[in-house]
């Protein structure tokens, strides 16, 4: 087998950088694979923005699944059944899972998970605003599997479709693990709405403090998101923060009424005409104060990231250094 | 897309909702075993060992849930929490088993949420607090080493039930124990910091050792494993003294986690597990 | 990063090829990272695999997988020269390959 360099080819006998293709040819074949909505691949030619934009908007997604263990994770040790303790230790385990199976999408990309984490603690990159807030009661668990998880798998099956390969599959795995978790969030609620007054208190609660953040998750209006164009143009998002929303709503509504809880929109109703619920304006300064920094608990949230990670660096070196060893020592063996 | 196959593949056959509540395996351990204690087996010996083994994986497993988000890479995240949930589904059995064969016909709620420290039966080395990486894995080479030889013993109980849950048991608890092992040899023989805080670690855990062997012939299996573990990571054996244990006397020994003599770190333990459930103790989850 | 012993955290790149019980061969389902191939087995068994039984398992170092391009009769594939990839960057041919 022999080594090639980046001037010979494997593609019959022609380099095709050699032979007249010029970027222009390779982008307009990239757009039509767009267009035919088929998956772009790692080793496939991207223009550097879709790379970049990709690598962003994984990150993001994966680190959001990381920052995501911690409001739920509290509640593990606390958990006031059995089952719900184990519901809940394997919800916030897939979650992990989740953030590996997203970085290493991002990583196909040319991305290094260790930058990916410094970015994260350094506040370069950013985390869905929703994990700001905090876990007050056990009722919180459930609340946050079903609206939290709900709008994720709102945002998260269009993604199935999304342009690049890695993240499409990665997100066909999340969602499945996703409409489990969403369920167990409904049936604890369900449960504790057929229990006592504190029980229901303490849902409607739970409710109350986390309608408003979790429509914010679909981010800003349409008309005040800018890179959302470019990047429905390159199929990476398949649907407007909008239009999700809505989505998100309509689906939820029932879901509320079912269980006996009030969502706490007195603008929410029914519109016939326009087939869809009409609701109340999220208050959209709260989101921006919260995407700068300023929510009640991103602090603690990046401080208990931070902390995790450099208080493991002598456990990664030391797994490093032994692995190291053995190499040598192996080598040394075979002489 | 044909990509998306692997995963329907992957995942055939799984859609039992209850799965993560069992921990590894999908299926119930328990199906078709007959729950009838046998004629002449001691339905309160059974007991007993139910509720202490129970109480150890518990305890273990509430340790292994302080873990969550302060582990030290994102793999081990998912690996803890697989061994603690492993360890949290055989104490839900255990404590199921209990209920059935004591008397009461308890709920594994009762065991886990409606008992005082006093009452618990877990060994002591499992209350400990987690400490670092160091010495949660050096305290779970232990305990994992010491319950498998346990579950192995187990696995041929007179009780149908109780040799159900430790065949199930033994798989994941060879797991657990070569999961510590091999981190126990790559932080002893990593660099001289994980070096130092192993040899902290197997000092710390030392005299917790002992009452480990107390109620249990299976001294030398454990003796075995920690001597290979520990010669590979360049460590010193733990040293221990036999624990005397205190019904023997009848002056009552200081700790012995089996008599129910626990150290000052059960109880905020207890209280953080028990909290909610008692503070609502009508309501069902 | 690094400690004052010139040790790196940083675990290299694993893909991960799982066969299911059911499967007829191994197909790649995602990557991780490991400080060794034992610990890459083992994280591959609890990230991917959630410890099923009779699931077969291959990890492999990122840096020594070799990898032709998805369509190597199509034109339009070059990848960028300047840039370097975790994912598999180099490709070897083989001698006997002709027309190459």
């Amino acid at each position: 087998m022999t080594k090639t360099d980046s001037a010979s080819s494997a593609a019959g006998s022609t380099d095709p950088r050699l032979d007249g293709h010029d970027e222009q040819d390779l982008e307009q074949h990239f757009d039509a694979t767009i267009a035919r909505d088929q998956r772009i691949e790692p080793r496939d030619w991207m223009p550097d923005g879709y790379r970049k934009t990709l690598i962003r908007q994984i990150a993001q997604h994966a680190h959001s699944e990381i920052i995501g263990m911690q409001p739920e994770g509290e509640w593990i040790t606390r958990a006031p059944s059995l089952r719900r303790k184990a519901i809940l230790f394997a919800k916030v385990q897939d979650e992990a899972g989740h953030g590996l199976y997203l970085y290493s999408a991002a990583e196909t990309l040319g991305a290094d998970r260790a930058d990916l984490t410094q970015r994260l603690i350094e506040g370069r990159q950013k985390y869905s605003s929703i994990f700001n807030y905090p876990t007050l009661s056990f009722a919180d668990v459930g609340v946050i599997g079903w609206f939290v998880d709900g709008a994720a798998i709102c945002n998260q099956v269009p993604l199935c479709r999304s342009s690049y390969g890695p993240y499409a599959r990665a997100m066909v795995r999340i969602c499945k693990e996703e409409s489990f978790h969403q369920r167990q969030g409904y049936e604890l609620l369900m449960t504790m709405m057929r229990g006592t007054d504190a029980q229901r208190e303490m849902v409607q609660d739970a409710v109350d403090r986390w309608w408003w953040p979790s429509l914010m998750m679909f981010g800003p209006p349409d008309d005040a998101s800018p890179n959302s164009a470019q990047s429905m143009a390159w199929k990476i998002k398949r649907h407007s923060n909008d239009e999700l929303r809505r989505r998100f709503v309509d689906m939820t509504v029932p879901q509320a009424e079912k269980l006996g809880v009030t969502l706490p929109d007195p603008e929410l109703r029914w519109n016939a005409e326009r087939g869809h619920h009409d609701f109340g304006t999220p208050d959209w300064s709260e989101l921006q104060r919260v995407i700068k920094g300023d929510g009640p608990c991103n602090a603690q949230r990046m401080e208990r990231r931070r902390s995790a990670h450099e208080e493991g660096a002598w456990v990664r070196e030391a797994a490093s250094a032994y692995a190291a060893k053995q190499s040598r020592r192996a080598r040394e063996g075979a002489a | 897309m044909s990509d998306d196959h692997v995963y329907m593949t992957l995942a055939e056959g799984h859609e039992d909702d209850a799965r993560w509540a069992y921990g590894t395996g999908f299926e119930d351990p328990l199906h078709g075993v007959d729950i009838a204690v046998p004629e002449g087996v001691d339905a309160g010996e059974v007991a007993a060992c139910c509720l202490a083994l129970g109480d150890d994986a518990l305890v273990s497993a509430q340790r292994l849930a302080e873990w969550c988000t302060r582990a030290p890479e994102l793999e081990e995240e998912v690996a803890l929490a697989n061994i603690g949930l492993d360890l949290l589904g055989q104490a839900r059995l255990l404590y199921g088993r209990c209920g059935q064969v004591d008397g009461t016909g308890r709920g594994e709620d009762a065991y886990a949420y409606f008992r005082d420290p006093g009452d618990f039966r877990n060994v002591r080395l499992a209350e400990l607090p987690g400490g670092d990486f160091a010495f949660s894995i050096t305290r779970l080479l232990v305990l994992s080493s010491w319950r498998l030889a346990l579950f192995e013993q187990l696995t041929a109980s007179p009780d149908p039930v109780l040799a159900a849950i430790a065949a199930k048991g033994v798989k994941e608890l060879a797991y657990h124990r070569q999961y510590a092992a091999e981190w126990a040899v790559r932080l002893g023989d990593g660099t001289e910091e994980s070096h130092r805080r192993m040899r902290t670690a197997l000092e710390q855990v030392g005299p917790y050792i002992g009452e480990l062997f107390t109620a249990y012939d299976v001294r030398d299996e454990v003796v075995a494993v920690l001597r290979q573990v520990t010669e590979a990571a360049g460590l010193p054996m733990p040293a221990w003294k036999p624990s005397p244990s205190s019904s023997s006397r009848g002056y009552p020994m200081p700790g012995a986690g089996r008599d129910g003599d626990h150290t000052e770190h059960l109880a905020p333990l207890l209280a953080e597990l028990q909290g909610v459930a008692r503070a609502h103790p009508e309501a069902t989850w | 990063m690094s400690s004052t012993e010139g040790v790196k955290d940083e675990w290299p790149l694993y893909e991960v090829f799982v066969r299911g019980k059911r499967g007829l061969n191994h197909v790649h389902v995602g990557s991780l990272h490991a400080a060794d191939d034992r610990m890459a087995l083992t994280h591959a068994r609890d990230l991917y695999t959630r410890r099923n039984e009779g699931v077969s398992i291959w990890v492999v170092r990122s840096d020594h997988i070799a990898a032709s391009t998805r369509d190597e009769k199509d034109p339009f594939f070059a990848p960028s020269a300047d840039k370097v990839y975790r994912h598999p960057t180099f490709y070897d041919i083989p001698d006997d390959v002709p027309h190459i």
